[in-house]
């Protein structure tokens, strides 16, 4: 589904991601944990295609095409989704008929028919459940005024209702409580299968209670260090982050230097 | 503020034909003969206005003084195609359910305006008219709240011939939205200057919707030069638009004063697109307690467009409520300026008073002068103002795309929610329908947005 080769990034000339190397085969659920400053954010926005970022090396393959050379929104509609860290409030767009014309650009591409209003009402009250979603907040302008567990759960809810083959979710566990997190969890889960990918990136090892990966991997100073299974995150849980940086940055040191 | 010469045009383009005129005119009350003789006297003294006097620093009124005006030929009320308009060619700049009221080059058309029954007493039509069927309502305050020594007013006050009355007697409401629709031209390539002098008067209790709009055909070169007058009587409503829509070669100096007395509501919105050079002066009296009184605007500027509002609201009395949002969207080498001045009178305590002047700058070329001015008088008031300048939220837009939004359609739909905020403010249904679907058509992708908001 997704092969990230060799990957380099930075932001203004500084190179944060130093080669990141992963692939990610359909139905299998992928996390990235990782110290802050590690690049988790910035992979997740490169893969998005947030033009601040240059790309200065590597290959991303996505669903067998060049994903680099895709605009923002032709990777959205070829099925790549990101739950951003932080949903940007926009007011004055609403959160209904935004995502409408969102989907409707997302099936027009698709070479699939254009959803009507009532149709679309259907499935977005559907997917709203699924978050356990204030139906008033579909009336409401996109994030604007949303309480933090709010704008995390509209990510979700984009997320389902959009349908994406390859999902990556930018710290959705931040900032959320217990309760919180269940519903976003279940709503993840409920979206696992055939046909859809995740990449579920996070600061702490708590998500993967809710949202069981395949693999998880361990990004310092914009390397995937350290690869494993479900222990590896509670192995960090248990030892921090520190052991492992400090070996990864030893191990790294002579090739480096 | 004092003009002197060396900081002002001649007066004498803008007054050709002035004695002609005086003498071919109808009789008028004495009262107008005055008018048209101080305005004359006084824009004689001042002329037109230099970037070197502080009101007028940002817009340049060259290309005006530089342009050979006439005052428009007359012609007969009745005369079924005034300068070759038909109403069909009006269409495009008529409101639905609006009851329209067409002038050309300040003139009012009989032939292309509708005629409906008012409620008894009240009075819709044309300054001429008013002044020969109740002068006892027009003249108490016709020329009475305008700044006699604003340049402008006084250059229409010399000319004062037509326009449009609306009276409300007290406790009326006219039910029907009333559309006054001015249309400049140019006359075979002889651009014609327009002095339009309205007046609308609102009785205590009384109610009325009212719309102004200032359009022409594209290619089109004139000078518009309205003076509008609005007295809201005691617990009033009055609902008002001036909508700009000049050609983009026509000049629109335009003045609006508000004179409202105890309890009256006001609204007016401004709206412009139109027009090479556009200055609106906007002032507010608020005269008597319990005001509320709202002015909001919208301007969209492309080219090299200049778009100037000049606001100023005065709060003389206590516990009144004034509140101004005006939102600019620019591109190109477009410019705007906005100078928004409250003055709060001694008297006026627990005024509240909300100013907001932004700017969205869509081309790094747009300039926007955005000046707010307050003067407190009173110790006990709420007054707060915002001037916020900026370009489209990179990160918005981006979140956007990454839903699969076009980069394009993301703009727009950003730009449009831009003016949403003002756009959600009028209360008239078909103005505000009009002016959703000129965005629709006017930015790029529109058709994403129609479908988005």
């Amino acid at each position: 589904m997704l092969k990230i080769d060799n990957l380099h990034a930075g932001i203004d000339g500084a190179e944060i991601l130093r080669g990141v190397d992963l692939e990610i085969a359909d139905g299998e659920v992928h996390a990235i944990m990782g110290p802050n400053g590690s690049g988790k954010s910035t992979l997740a926005q490169v893969l998005a295609g947030r033009e601040e970022y240059e790309v200065t090396d590597g290959s991303v393959t996505f669903a067998g095409q060049d994903l680099l050379e895709l605009e923002p929104e032709e990777r959205a509609r070829e099925g790549l989704f990101l739950a951003f860290q932080y949903p940007v409030e926009i007011p004055g767009v609403s959160n209904t008929y935004f995502l409408k014309a969102a989907l409707n650009d997302i099936r027009k591409h698709r070479g699939e028919e254009e959803v009507n209003a009532v149709s679309f009402l259907k499935l977005a009250r559907e997917k709203m459940k699924l978050v356990e979603m204030d139906e008033q907040l579909l009336q409401r302008p996109v994030n604007d005024g949303f309480s933090g567990g709010e704008k995390k759960r509209n990510e979700i809810f984009h997320m389902a209702v959009l349908d994406p083959k390859m999902a990556v979710l930018d710290e959705t566990d931040s900032g959320l409580d217990i309760d919180a997190l269940r519903v976003v969890a279940s709503g993840v889960n409920s979206m696992r299968g055939e046909g859809r990918a995740f990449l579920v990136i996070t600061h702490y090892q708590r998500l993967l209670d809710y949202i069981e990966p395949d693999h998880v991997h361990v990004l310092v100073d914009g390397r995937i260090v350290r690869s494993g299974g479900p222990e590896l995150a509670h192995q960090l849980e248990a030892e921090g982050y520190n052991a492992i940086e400090a070996s990864a940055r030893a191990e790294a040191a002579p090739v480096g230097a | 503020m004092t003009a002197t010469a060396t900081v002002t045009s001649p007066a004498a383009g803008l007054l050709a034909g002035h004695d002609d005129f005086l003498e071919r005119a109808a009789a008028v009350p004495a009262e107008v003969a005055t008018l048209r003789r101080a305005g004359r006297q006084r824009f004689a003294e001042v002329g037109i206005p230099s970037t070197r006097l502080e009101d007028w620093r940002f817009t340049n009124l060259a290309p005006i003084a530089r342009t050979e005006f006439r005052h428009g030929p007359g012609f007969d009320a009745d005369a079924p195609t005034p300068h070759g308009l038909t109403g069909e060619k009006l269409d495009v700049f008529r409101i639905p359910d609006c009851l329209d009221f067409v002038f050309v080059n300040g003139r009012f058309s009989r032939a292309l305006s509708d005629s409906e029954e008012l409620p008894a007493g009240v009075f819709v039509g044309s300054l001429a008219q008013a002044l020969q069927q109740i002068p006892q309502h027009v003249l108490p305050h016709l020329g009475r709240h305008a700044d006699a020594d604003h340049p402008f007013v006084a250059l229409n006050g010399a000319w004062l011939e037509d326009g449009a009355v609306v009276y409300v007697p007290r406790g009326l409401r006219v039910e029907r939205s009333l559309h006054f629709l001015f249309i400049g031209t140019d006359a075979g390539g002889m651009p014609i200057a327009s002095m339009p002098r309205n007046l609308f008067v609102v009785e205590e209790g009384g109610e009325a919707t009212i719309v102004e709009s200032y359009a022409g055909f594209e290619g089109e070169r004139y000078l518009a030069c309205p003076v509008t007058e609005v007295v809201g009587g005691r617990n009033s409503t009055i609902d008002h638009y001036r909508l700009g829509e000049e050609s983009l070669d026509a000049f629109h100096l335009g003045t609006l004063k508000i004179h409202l007395d105890r309890d009256a509501r006001f609204f007016t919105h401004s709206v412009n697109h139109g027009g090479a050079v556009v200055r609106n002066d906007i002032q507010a009296y608020l005269g008597g307690e319990g005001i509320q009184c709202t002015l909001n605007g919208l301007y969209l500027a492309r080219g090299r467009q200049l778009v100037d509002h000049h606001m100023q609201v005065d709060h003389a009395m206590p516990h009144c409520n004034s509140y101004e949002l005006f939102k600019g969207i620019l591109e190109d080498r477009s410019r705007a300026v906005f100078n928004g001045r409250i003055n709060v009178h001694q008297d006026a305590q627990k005024t509240d008073a909300k100013q907001s002047s932004q700017h969205l700058l869509l081309s790094d070329d747009a300039i926007a002068h955005s000046n707010p001015q307050l003067e407190i008088y009173a110790d006990d008031v709420r007054c707060t103002h915002g001037s916020t300048t900026g370009q489209l939220d990179d990160e918005a837009v981006f979140y956007l795309r990454s839903r699969g939004i076009g980069s394009e359609a993301a703009k727009s739909l950003l730009t449009y929610a831009f003016a949403g905020e003002v756009l959600e403010e009028i209360r008239l249904d078909t103005v505000r329908q009009d002016l959703e679907e000129f965005l629709f058509t006017r930015l790029p992708k529109g058709d994403t947005v129609r479908q988005a908001v």
